[in-house]
């Protein structure tokens, strides 16, 4: 069963006289442990699929099933609950909490599951560990680099055990070396059985994943397997 | 390989580590006031600016109650020695007459009918106050004091006990006998001896013969209740010579408390009809009884406290809508903050919780700030006015400030609450 079924799916805004599709009736499936990549230029609704993938945004129109459940139709707390036990989400921007220390960061998620203090700290150690940064634990994200940063919001994002992770381009805001770091990271992660999605402009980036799917003005022009890859 | 170090066993533990809270409820308050805390930590300065309407509403209303409470709490102690079956009439001109110069008085005839007229009275005595204060000389000290008539009635009805020697007695009055029993403050004014007892002291040129001194009284309103001499009622309308009937005041108790208000009405038509008043005329006397006198006291006290109470009712209210300010302010400044938390899965319950706790611990915080400080004024204020008896904080003044702080938060906490925990998780990621 695939983990991720996209049924004519679209987002239209209404600005005024114009009708926008941001994202236009797009049919998709992914399976577990599937390594994926949306390219497309700016504009394209990478964006706007991946907040709909990620449950963050909702359709206009058209099915989404992810694990079996179907998302259309769920309130605000249930789509919360989703991001939480499904998801991990990471940004161009980090979006790390810019008072909280990046133990505390990795830590947060883990409250809205309600999981006592004890625990959420040994987990959140347990992760920052995975991503290389044991011994940053108490440093604010204004006292890290862009690379350590993008570690730590990896951290959170996995530290929830999500079914997928999601990345709208994680390495947009990182020069060339820290970018080849993340991504051998994502290579890790995915040979560890995870599910990854990411957005990037890049075509280097898109050599590392199975798969590639080429957007353009909200619809899918391209979706083809990276063999050398498989 | 090294990087590989998710392995299944750890895996494993860590899914069972990842179970939620038992109790949800209690672990969604504690979380609430941990980041509640946390971010009035982060913003320590600002926090203190928004809850400083509610430290200054909460230290005043404290600082007041608990001189207002103390100096009731010494006056009713005071109001105790008296006795609370007394009854005090005293002469009393009404305005009008007043203005064409007749004053009214009482005399040793309204006492005597009182005593005969009147059952269930268990002592009765009058007092008679030398105009204004006599200067009183020992050797070739003097000093200045209230010079009070009165009976051996009166050492019941003030509740005097001897400290030395004896109080008046029946046969002293009689017999005009020229003694006195002086209080503490004379004594060491007169810098007569520890037991004054035997000694003469001379008042408006009479020698007098000291013959007790009794417990000392201690103050009210920071004047002594000790600068006293009391001589028998006889002696002292002898020694003013012609004034025929000299003005008295007539203090009396009770046998049955539960008589009170009866006898207080048949003294008073004893008297009206005694002074030949007509049924328009005021009373030309006054009866005031402990009770009334106490009741008196602590209304005006409960008035000012009320008073006080709503000005600072408009105060911690005025703070209030500073602390909601400011939270809008802030719930706009981290509305990606919000975005953030949304993202990885906080729910409208947890923002709302969050902000409203920080609201309401803001307050606590500043409500606990303000009730030190307003003991420490209180306490302060009380000890530099000179004669003022000690602050006393009550405990439902405490309670009831950190109660109004606390409802002030709610209040004011939950319009911001509700604004960031409605807020839109992309709009809110977006914004900057
Ligand atoms: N809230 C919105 N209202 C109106 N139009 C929107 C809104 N959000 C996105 N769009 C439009 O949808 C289209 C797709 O946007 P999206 O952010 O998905 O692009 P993108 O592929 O991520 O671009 P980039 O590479 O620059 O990030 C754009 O034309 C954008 O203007
Ligand atoms: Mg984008």
């Amino acid at each position: 069963m695939a983990l991720i079924e996209l049924t004519s799916v679209s987002k239209h805004y209404e600005m005024g006289q114009h009708l926008i599709k941001a994202v236009d009736n797009i049919d998709l499936s992914i399976e577990p442990n599937e390594y994926m990549v949306f390219i497309g230029s700016s504009g394209s609704g990478k964006s706007t699929i991946m907040n709909i993938i990620g449950c963050l945004d909702t359709p206009t129109h058209g099915r989404y099933v992810l694990n079996g459940r179907n998302v259309n139709g769920l309130d605000q707390n249930e789509l919360a609950d989703i991001r939480n036990q499904e998801i991990g989400f990471i940004f161009q921007s980090f979006n790390l909490l810019p008072r909280a220390t990046a133990l505390k960061n990795v830590m947060q998620p883990l409250i809205y599951r309600g999981i006592g203090l004890a625990d959420r700290r040994a987990e959140a150690e347990r992760v920052l560990e995975r991503v290389g940064l044991a011994d940053r634990g108490d440093h604010l994200p204004n006292q890290l680099s862009g690379g350590q940063c993008q570690r730590v919001a990896i951290a959170r994002a996995l530290v929830t055990n999500p079914s997928i992770l999601l990345a709208d381009e994680p390495t947009g805001n990182l020069d060339s070396q820290t970018t080849v770091e993340i991504m051998a990271l994502f290579d890790e992660l995915h040979d560890e059985g995870q599910t990854i999605i990411v957005v990037t402009h890049e075509p280097d980036i898109a050599a590392h994943s199975e798969r590639v799917a080429r957007l353009r003005d909200g619809r899918i022009v391209e979706d083809y397997a990276n063999e050398h890859n498989r | 390989m090294q990087t590989n170090t998710i392995d299944s066993s750890d895996g494993k533990r860590a899914r069972s580590r990842l179970e939620g809270a038992r109790y949800p409820t209690w672990f969604a308050i504690t979380e609430g006031v941990r980041s509640a805390l946390s971010s009035i930590w982060a913003h320590s300065f600002r926090s203190f600016l928004t809850t400083l309407g509610i430290v200054i509403g909460v230290a005043s209303v404290i600082g007041m109650v608990s001189i207002i409470q103390g100096l009731s709490f010494a006056i009713s102690e005071q109001l105790q020695g008296l006795g609370s079956n007394s009854i005090t009439v005293e002469s009393f001109t009404p305005v009008r007459e007043r203005l064409q110069r007749r004053f009214a008085s009482l005399t040793q005839k309204d006492l005597d009918l009182i005593s005969y007229r009147i059952d269930g009275i268990e002592s009765i005595t009058p007092i008679m106050y030398l105009r204004g204060q006599s200067q009183v000389r020992y050797g070739a000290q003097t000093t200045v004091a209230q010079v009070l008539g009165t009976t051996y009635s009166f050492q019941e009805v003030g509740q005097y006990f001897s400290l030395y020697g004896r109080f008046l007695s029946d046969s002293d009055n009689r017999t005009r006998r020229r003694v006195a029993v002086i209080a503490e403050q004379v004594r060491d004014e007169l810098a007569l001896p520890e037991n004054p007892v035997g000694e003469f002291i001379q008042i408006n040129g009479e020698w007098l013969k000291i013959i007790g001194l009794p417990e000392p009284k201690g103050e009210i309103f920071g004047q002594s209740l000790d600068n006293r001499v009391m001589i028998p009622y006889s002696t002292m309308t002898s020694m003013q010579g012609n004034q025929r009937s000299p003005d008295i005041q007539i203090q009396l108790t009770i046998a049955d408390l539960n008589n009170m208000d009866t006898i207080v009405e048949l003294i008073t038509r004893l008297l009206r009809s005694a002074h030949n008043l007509g049924p328009d005329d005021e009373d030309d006397f006054r009866i005031q009884t402990a009770d009334q006198l106490r009741s008196t006291f602590s209304s005006i006290l409960n008035n000012v406290t009320v008073v006080m109470a709503g000005i600072v009712g408009i105060s911690l209210l005025v703070g209030g809508i500073g602390i909601m300010n400011i939270m809008l302010v802030s719930v706009t400044e981290r509305t990606r903050e919000i975005g953030i938390c949304k993202a990885i899965g906080a729910k409208r319950h947890h923002i709302l919780l969050q902000f409203l706790l920080e609201a309401l611990v803001l307050c606590l915080l500043g409500g606990l700030v303000g009730v030190i400080i307003g003991y420490g004024i209180g306490a302060v204020a009380a000890s530099l006015i000179p004669g003022f008896p000690p602050a006393h904080t009550p405990l439902w003044a405490v309670t009831l400030a950190l109660g109004f702080s606390a409802v002030v938060g709610v209040v004011f906490g939950i319009l911001p609450a509700a604004k960031a925990a409605n807020l839109d998780p992309i709009a809110s990621l977006r914004y900057e």
